[in-house]
């Protein structure tokens, strides 16, 4: 699946496999989560306030544009997360998976 | 004689050379790094595994950033290193940190040097918020740090020295651009020549990225006014309209925009030191005062490099290495005194360069009465110039802190880092007052978002 | 030199209750100046937790807090503008190594129930299967139904726009410097020149009341403290009552609330130290890693949402934790209305309403005995 973001060079690295939205993804080791996310998709996720799909924005952990949600409720700032084998992304609220106990 | 505990924040530029002073005069500093690397952002080092060499990744200044990241590599063995480390605040002759391990720290100091580096300065667009829409700067790290481009048909937009920059590495790396954009009349930076004259090696480094893009056959417009960066909720971004210096309006097809108008200082900390501000009009900001030799309005507090004002980062290597040395010469402890009055001249130099890129690359201030009322400012809170302006009409806010509290502009996630100078000028111009009596926006802690859990108590106790 | 202003009321201090007098005053038809150091609800009024509650508060105090909570469930036709008050509940917990304050939360709720306050009593599975988020510390609750919260950035500022509306002249960035009464008038001077007079004088000026009590002969130990703030990013919303911890103990007494936006706003534990004169008050960042740890005691998921602001404001408290209100002890036509002790923003609107009544009629139905400025008078 052809994603925003696009490489161009550097290709020579492990493969890193987690999921996002259910489907699995596939990335490079040494990317970041939002990388891996944007290589192989378009979004990182919705706005709260209705104005749509956000892809972050100043890719330095300024922003704030690109917590991303995983399935069991955490979030994790993209741009400056390393993409890990097993992680599990959602794009959408995750509804009130938030209030669970850990 | 006793030996000050220094504490410097950031490792770009400004911290490597301000910690390589310190260990030059025998002081043992804690060198606090949010980057997983030293760097900063300027030479902000790609992943351990990445195979590009300082030439591809840092052009002209290969030299620098190579020379940079040696040195602090070689110092680390020497300081209290401290890297993906936020500091969230500073109270009561502490800063208080969180680590990669999520635990809580508060490291004493007799001495602090802020070097907290800066972001970019945006002005809004109608559309600035669909997906695809990235700054100058992200747009920068999105190749240098990941080898990516931020779209497979990308425009720039602004101004400033990045702007040519960013897109001449692009073009050279690969990527496709469709256009650069620049708001800046061509004729704004033949009167800021004699200042731009002060950095010779600067100004012809920027004559040759335009050759280089015009030979690559990149689309150029000077003078231009953004009407809209184009696109839909889901899909995020299609294309940028504008309207170019002859008034006709014209439309870029892209799935990216990079845009910016320079850099903006993070000051934060410096405001959480208690560090008094004052308003600069040449860059029509609220700045921490900092004198000629770096020292800050707070007795022990230092400030280095572009965190307390925009001067590049080679200015901000010598800054740093000044604040060092005063930070030293003021605790009492020996320095060269010929060392700081060089490095005084040698900044002097790079604030007239800035004064004259501030004058080539204007911040673009009728954009922002110009600003249609359903375009965002306020990215995190999805709020709009019009219900800023209404916030304004309504209710008679004409002071930011104020305006904030009432329309929520700049009360998200990033503090208004990034709609805050626009914000300014919107209520200026909606309320008919000068931008200075606007004021700034009121740091708070923490200075980025920390978890509930990062307050527990570490499981080993702290190394 | 400009004439003095002159009008029938006069009030110092534009927070909530000020601006809250400003209009019903205005309501019942009497000239109303209002003088604000700064910017009208910036202080206490701005920067409080945000608590609309009637549960928790001394029974004598529920006469006041009813007539208040009437008047914020209309708060938007009455204002003209939302200030986000949400009826969703108000619960109280306590711990179970404090088993005694279930008996006295009880208790209260006996007692609340004949002053109009209908309190539900939670424990075991019903709290739990309500509550799911609930810490497993949690022993009980008492869950009051037609309590809220509300926004109070806003609420000042709405107030005192209704009350321009209707005529009322409020002066901002304009300190009063001193208060006397010559004739039948009193006379306060501010710091820009300016002179205003009136035959009757409101003081609701906060942690700052304490100068012009004096002046008047008057004396009060208030004493000022900043509340202990913050607020996460937004959350899908799930949680309506405000939630927090009834305990003696203050290091544990953290609640919070989430707006319709999604954000938590988080509140208590150790509060910090107020420089008033200077206007300034400091986070004490171990008041807010405490906070943050008591926090996960009463909510654990809370752990990993992200904290994206602290803030604090300027709070004035007196020894008995009662407000000073009602007229003065030493002075005819001079009230007072400061000094709520932290829980002043619920009964804001009440007080307004009740001080207008008082000023304008001579008398009001509230009884104040518990409130008047005499208590501290030394003899």
């Amino acid at each position: 699946m052809s994603g925003r973001f696009v490489r161009l060079g550097e290709t020579g690295r492990a493969a890193v496999s987690f999921h996002v939205d259910a489907r699995p993804v596939s990335a490079l080791e040494g990317d970041t989560l939002m990388v891996a996310m944007l290589t192989s998709g378009d979004r990182l996720r919705q706005s709260e306030f209705g104005d749509g799909a956000r892809s972050g924005f100043c890719l330095m952990a300024a922003c704030q544009d690109c917590w991303v949600w995983t399935e069991e409720g955490t979030k994790l700032r993209a741009c400056s997360t390393p993409a890990a084998e097993g992680l599990r992304i959602v794009t959408t609220e995750p509804g009130a998976t938030w209030l669970n106990h850990p | 004689m006793a030996q000050p505990s220094i504490v410097v924040v950031g490792a770009g530029p400004a911290g490597v050379r301000a910690a390589q002073t310190l260990v030059a005069a025998g002081i043992r500093p804690v060198v606090i790094d949010e980057g997983r690397r030293a760097g900063g952002q300027i030479y902000r080092r790609q992943p351990e595994g990445f195979t590009r060499s300082h030439e591809a990744l840092y052009g002209t200044e290969a030299k620098r950033a190579r020379d940079i990241h040696e040195t602090f590599d070689a110092l680390i063995p020497q300081i209290d290193y401290r890297p993906e480390t936020l500091v969230w605040h500073i109270s009561g002759g502490h800063v208080w940190t969180v680590g990669a391990d999520g635990a809580h720290r508060s490291v004493p100091y007799d001495v602090l040097i802020l070097c907290t580096g800066a972001t970019d300065r945006v002005m809004p667009v109608k559309g600035w918020n669909h997906a695809g829409t990235y700054s100058l700067g992200a747009a920068q790290i999105a190749l240098k740090a990941q080898a990516c481009a931020i779209g497979s048909k990308v425009v720039f937009l602004g101004s400033g020295p990045l702007l040519y920059l960013v897109a001449q590495q692009y073009v050279k790396a690969g990527a496709n651009v469709a256009a650069v954009l620049n708001t800046a009349p061509a004729s704004a930076r033949i009167a800021a020549l004699p200042r731009l004259a002060a950095q010779p090696g600067a100004l012809w480094n920027g004559v040759m990225l335009t050759m280089a893009l015009k030979r690559a056959g990149v689309a150029m417009h000077h003078g231009v006014t953004p009407i809209e960066i184009e696109g839909d909720a889901q899909n995020g971004v299609s294309a940028v309209a504008v309207r170019l210096a002859n008034g006709r309006e014209m439309r870029f097809d892209c799935d990216a925009v990079g845009m910016g108008h320079h850099l903006r200082p993070e000051t934060q900390l410096a405001d959480l030191a208690r560090c008094e501000f004052a308003f600069d009009p040449a860059v029509r900001q609220w700045l921490p005062v900092r004198d000629a030799d770096g020292r800050a309005s707070v007795q022990g507090v230092y400030l280095g490099g572009d965190g307390a004002r925009i001067l590049g980062a080679r200015s901000a290597e010598a800054s740093g290495t000044l604040a060092a040395l005063t930070a030293l010469g003021d605790f009492g402890l020996p320095i060269v005194a010929g060392e700081r009055q060089k490095l005084r001249r040698a900044i002097a130099g790079y604030d007239r360069f800035a004064k004259g890129l501030a004058q080539a690359f204007p911040w673009p201030v009728a954009q922002a009465a110009a600003l249609p009322g359903d375009a965002i400012v306020c990215r995190c809170e999805s709020i709009s110039a019009g219900d800023l302006r209404a916030v304004v009409n309504e209710t008679g806010a004409r002071e930011a802190n104020r305006a904030k509290a009432l329309s929520r502009v700049g009360m998200g996630r990033c503090q208004g880092r990034y709609c805050g100078l626009a914000a300014a000028e919107v209520i200026a111009a909606e309320a008919g007052v000068p931008i200075e009596t606007v004021g700034r926006l009121r740091g708070a802690a923490p200075v980025k978002p920390v978890a509930f859990c990062t307050a527990n108590e570490p499981e080993a106790p702290a190394a | 030199m400009t004439a003095p202003h002159q009008s029938d009321v006069l009030i110092i201090g534009g927070g909530i209750m000020g601006c809250a007098s400003a209009f019903f005053l205005r309501q019942r038809g009497l000239s109303v100046t209002l003088l604000e150091t700064d910017l009208v609800g910036r202080q206490a009024s701005g920067t409080n937790f945000g608590n609309v509650r009637r549960q928790g508060r001394p029974l004598y105090q529920l006469p006041l807090a009813n007539r208040s909570i009437a008047i914020w469930r209309n708060a938007r036709e009455l204002l003209g503008s939302d200030v986000e008050y949400l009826q969703r509940g108000h619960m109280r917990v306590c711990y179970r190594d404090k088993p005694e304050i279930a008996a006295k939360m009880e208790s209260y709720a006996l007692d609340a129930g004949q002053a109009d306050l209908d309190l539900e009593m939670l424990s075991g599975n019903t709290l739990r299967s309500r509550f799911p988020f609930l810490g497993p510390e949690v022993l009980a609750a008492s869950l009051s139904a037609q309590c809220g919260h509300a926004n109070p950035r806003l609420t000042g500022p709405a107030f005192a726009r209704a009350a321009e509306r209707l005529g009322a002249v409020i002066h901002e960035n304009c300190k009063a410097v001193s208060a006397e009464k010559d004739g039948g008038d009193f006379h306060v001077r501010t710091a820009d020149g300016r002179e205003f007079r009136a035959p009757t004088l409101l003081v609701t000026a906060g942690a700052w009341a304490r100068t012009f009590v004096e002046g008047f002969g008057e004396t009060v130990p208030l004493t000022s403290r900043g509340p202990n703030m913050c607020v996460t990013e937004p959350l899908p919303y799930a949680i309506g009552p405000s939630i927090g911890v009834a305990t003696p103990d203050t290091v544990e007494s953290v609640y919070f609330r989430q707006v319709e936006r999604g954000n938590l706003v988080i509140g208590g534990s150790m509060q910090n130290q107020t420089f008033p004169d200077d206007y300034r008050v400091y986070i004490d960042p171990a008041n807010s890693l405490g906070q943050w740890r008591q926090m996960q005691r009463l909510f654990p998921a809370i752990g990993r949402v992200n904290i994206i602001r602290t803030w604090s404001g300027i709070e004035s408290y007196l020894p008995d934790d009662q407000p000073v209100m009602g007229p003065s002890g030493a002075v005819s036509g001079l009230f007072y209305a400061f000094g709520f002790c932290g829980a002043g923003f619920q009964l804001g609107p009440g007080v307004g309403e009740t001080m207008a009544e008082l000023i304008a009629t001579g008398a009001t139905a509230i009884d104040l005995s518990h409130y008047r400025i005499g208590r501290f008078a030394q003899n």
